[in-house]
């Protein structure tokens, strides 16, 4: 049999989901907010909701995710998503609202906004990508950089004394009463791709389900920030992001 | 039964990451040597006679720039 | 037969919002304000009209729901006083960047800082020249009475939607705090979600049908010629309002030698200062603006040459001041009195002020 005999629409198994727009994202080489868009895109798709789901956008480099996928978004002022997506998701009940966050949004100045969304149970569902770094910016230390870390505002390294301690606001979130489901992935092999699509899905089901706030993290690379090729990047976070945000659920009531 | 696969892989959106090529358990993928428009190279089947089409490569495409097919022989 | 009560301004905002038809109201707590909140969890609008009312974490978090709630095409409001509209103009700049429409009320105490919780006029820069970065103007309505805060709840949302930009209700402690007998609208229902199509189906965040390309709610533009592009188009918008949403009342300014220029609670107690002149046979007039912006400007122009002098009469330093001389363009001279910090003058200290600065 020849390739071209393989290549036939009868035998497509996967495939890019039109929920995702044709637009080449802006994103580096082997970035994970890529994989993460595309899993978003792949549970509105088969969970069939493309008209009733608003998306809200950060400040950072997923600031363009309304690029990306074809639903409606609001673009937010930086870390105020969850303040959206709270009024979105409360005038507008039947439908699916979900805010898309990075660390420096999430973790740093959107904290408030984040905390207490959670703590009202919001019906929403949030991805927060964890890649230790601020990326739009030019690789900043986040909250969530780790302790002697070098980023450019740490260039000798993340010291406890200057810069306090990696912030695991995951942990903190899921000590909420409002939150239903707290769960932690990365994206970095088939195995786990997968594995966080299902977190994904669960978490718009729940939402639909009225269980509180479904909060996903994905612990993520910044191979351009960490200064490393993508699949040294991938390596470089299972050594050790992984030890400081193990992945696996927290949280699932 | 065996299962034979192929990918195509646009390679006008194609970044090179190569986080496909790590990840594809038969060593079925590897990067060109010329560089697409915007100057990288890009995801191709090296031995394509060793594809499953297990989907393991378009799975972990950050770029969603993978089709893969699958049969049965 | 319409409906008349005895109410303080605060609450009436509350019940305008309600039967206005309002979708949602965003708040957090502050003096002298805080009735509008607490009257609308007393009336819990969500089992009549089905009205979100809630509160929020802060003022941050208020004004970012409203940018949420506005993108999806809802009427949406919240309300505050000076310190807590410091925080929202990172919100409100977002929101005329994305041309949202909302209402914002601000119940104007002294400053700066923390300041008073007394009644002032302090924050009239902050409100008319923006407050948040960048290239933007709020509509302002200015209310002297606790009649207005019941009319131009719906006036806001009215012209907000028009000009889809935000409206704010720039009110001060007084007529915040004060009660009056006033007519209360008759109740509206909510927008239907047909109605919301209609209106604002071809940029709201309803949802993305087959029918149509996505919605995306945004004041990003990295590029600099769209964005050059989007700010004349703002602009081309605060003309427009310039040209056709002036609204002013003028008292005894046609054969008036000075004229007093007063908003809000101020044109209240400048209305009896003009009686006491006149009574004096001083030749006095008020001209009160009803929107701040846009601003009376063309109407003080044409006073202007008969005039022998402008007294500006405010509770501030002398902001709105600036703007009635940026009007008269020197054609007459223009002086300022003020109180300060919550101090509110009497129309008898306006008088005085008028006679020593004019040397009359």
């Amino acid at each position: 049999m020849t390739i071209q005999e393989i290549i036939q629409p009868k035998n497509n198994v996967y495939g890019k989901t039109p929920v995702l727009t044709d637009t080449v994202m802006h994103y580096c080489p082997g970035c994970s907010h890529g994989t993460v868009h595309k899993l978003i895109a792949e549970v509105i798709d088969e969970m069939g909701i493309q008209d009733r789901t608003i998306g809200i956008s950060p400040v950072g480099c997923a600031v363009f995710a309304y690029n990306y996928l074809h639903i409606d978004w609001q673009q937010a002022a930086h870390g105020r998503a969850p303040a959206l997506a709270t009024a979105t998701k409360r005038l507008n009940p039947d439908k699916y609202v979900f805010t898309y966050q990075g660390d420096g949004d999430l973790a740093s100045i959107g904290t408030a906004e984040i905390m207490h969304a959670c703590n009202r149970g919001e019906n929403i569902v949030v991805v927060f990508i964890n890649n230790a770094i601020y990326g739009m910016t030019g690789g900043q230390m986040a909250p969530t950089t780790l302790i002697g870390q070098v980023t450019s505002t740490t260039p000798y390294g993340r010291t406890v004394e200057l810069n306090g301690y990696p912030l695991r606001i995951t942990e903190l979130l899921a000590q909420l009463e409002g939150t239903c489901y707290v769960t932690r992935q990365s994206v970095h092999t088939p195995v786990a791709v997968r594995k966080a699509k299902r977190a994904i899905r669960k978490a718009f089901e729940n939402s639909a389900l009225k269980k509180g706030t479904s909060f996903v993290e994905v612990v993520g690379t910044c191979n351009s920030g960490w200064k490393q090729t993508p699949v040294e990047a991938n390596n470089w976070m299972v050594e050790y992001m992984f030890p400081a945000y193990p992945p696996g659920d927290l949280k699932d009531r | 039964m065996a299962l034979k696969g192929a990918i195509v892989v646009d390679t006008t959106k194609c970044k090179g990451c190569s986080v496909c090529a790590v990840n594809c358990p038969t060593q079925v993928i590897a990067l060109s040597k010329e560089v697409n428009a915007k100057g990288y190279p890009f995801a191709f089947m090296q031995i394509p006679g060793a594809c499953t089409g297990c989907t393991n490569c378009a799975t972990v495409c950050p770029d969603s720039c993978i089709t893969v097919y699958r049969v049965k022989v | 037969m319409a409906e008349k009560v005895l109410k303080k301004g605060n609450e009436v905002i509350a019940l305008a919002a309600i039967r206005c038809g309002c979708d949602g109201y965003f708040g957090y707590p502050i003096t002298p304000q805080s009735e509008v909140m607490e009257t609308l969890m007393e009336e819990k609008p969500w089992e009549t009209t089905g009205m979100v009312v809630l509160q929020a974490e802060s003022e941050t978090s208020s004004i970012n729901m409203l940018y949420g709630g506005a993108s999806c095409g809802k009427k949406v409001m919240t309300s505050s006083s000076s310190p807590g509209l410091s925080l929202m103009c990172e919100g409100l700049s977002y929101l005329a960047g994305a041309e949202l429409p909302c209402l914002v009320v601000n119940v104007v105490r002294g400053g700066p800082g923390l300041g008073t919780i007394q009644p002032a006029q302090s924050d009239y820069f902050q409100a008319t020249k923006g407050g948040g970065h960048g290239d933007y103007h709020l509509i302002v309505l200015a209310p002297s009475s606790v009649q207005e805060m019941n009319d131009f709840v719906e006036l806001a949302f009215e012209l907000a939607f028009k000009y889809r930009n935000p409206a704010m209700i720039l009110a001060d402690g007084i007529v915040g705090q004060m009660m009056e007998k006033v007519e209360l609208s008759p109740q509206k229902p909510r927008w239907t979600d047909a109605e919301i199509q209609q209106i604002s189906g071809s940029w709201a965040t309803t949802g993305k049908t087959a029918d149509r390309a996505m919605h995306v709610i945004t004041s990003l533009a990295l590029d600099a010629a769209v964005a050059e592009r989007f700010n004349e188009k703002l602009i081309q918008k605060y003309n427009e309002i310039r040209e056709k949403e002036v609204r002013f009342e003028t008292i005894k300014c046609d054969d008036a030698d000075y004229l007093l220029v007063a908003y809000g609670a101020m044109a209240r107690i400048c209305q009896e200062t003009v009686e006491m002149a006149r009574a004096a046979g001083l030749k006095v007039g008020l001209l009160r603006p009803v929107t701040l912006f846009p601003f009376p400007s063309a109407e003080l122009q044409r006073l202007a040459p008969s005039l022998k002098g402008i007294l500006s009469v405010e509770l501030s330093a002398g902001q709105m001041v600036e703007d009635i001389r940026l009007a008269v363009e020197g054609r007459t001279p223009v002086k300022h009195y003020g109180r300060l910090g919550g101090m509110v003058p009497d129309p008898g200290q306006a008088l005085e002020a008028l006679k020593q600065l004019f040397s009359i």
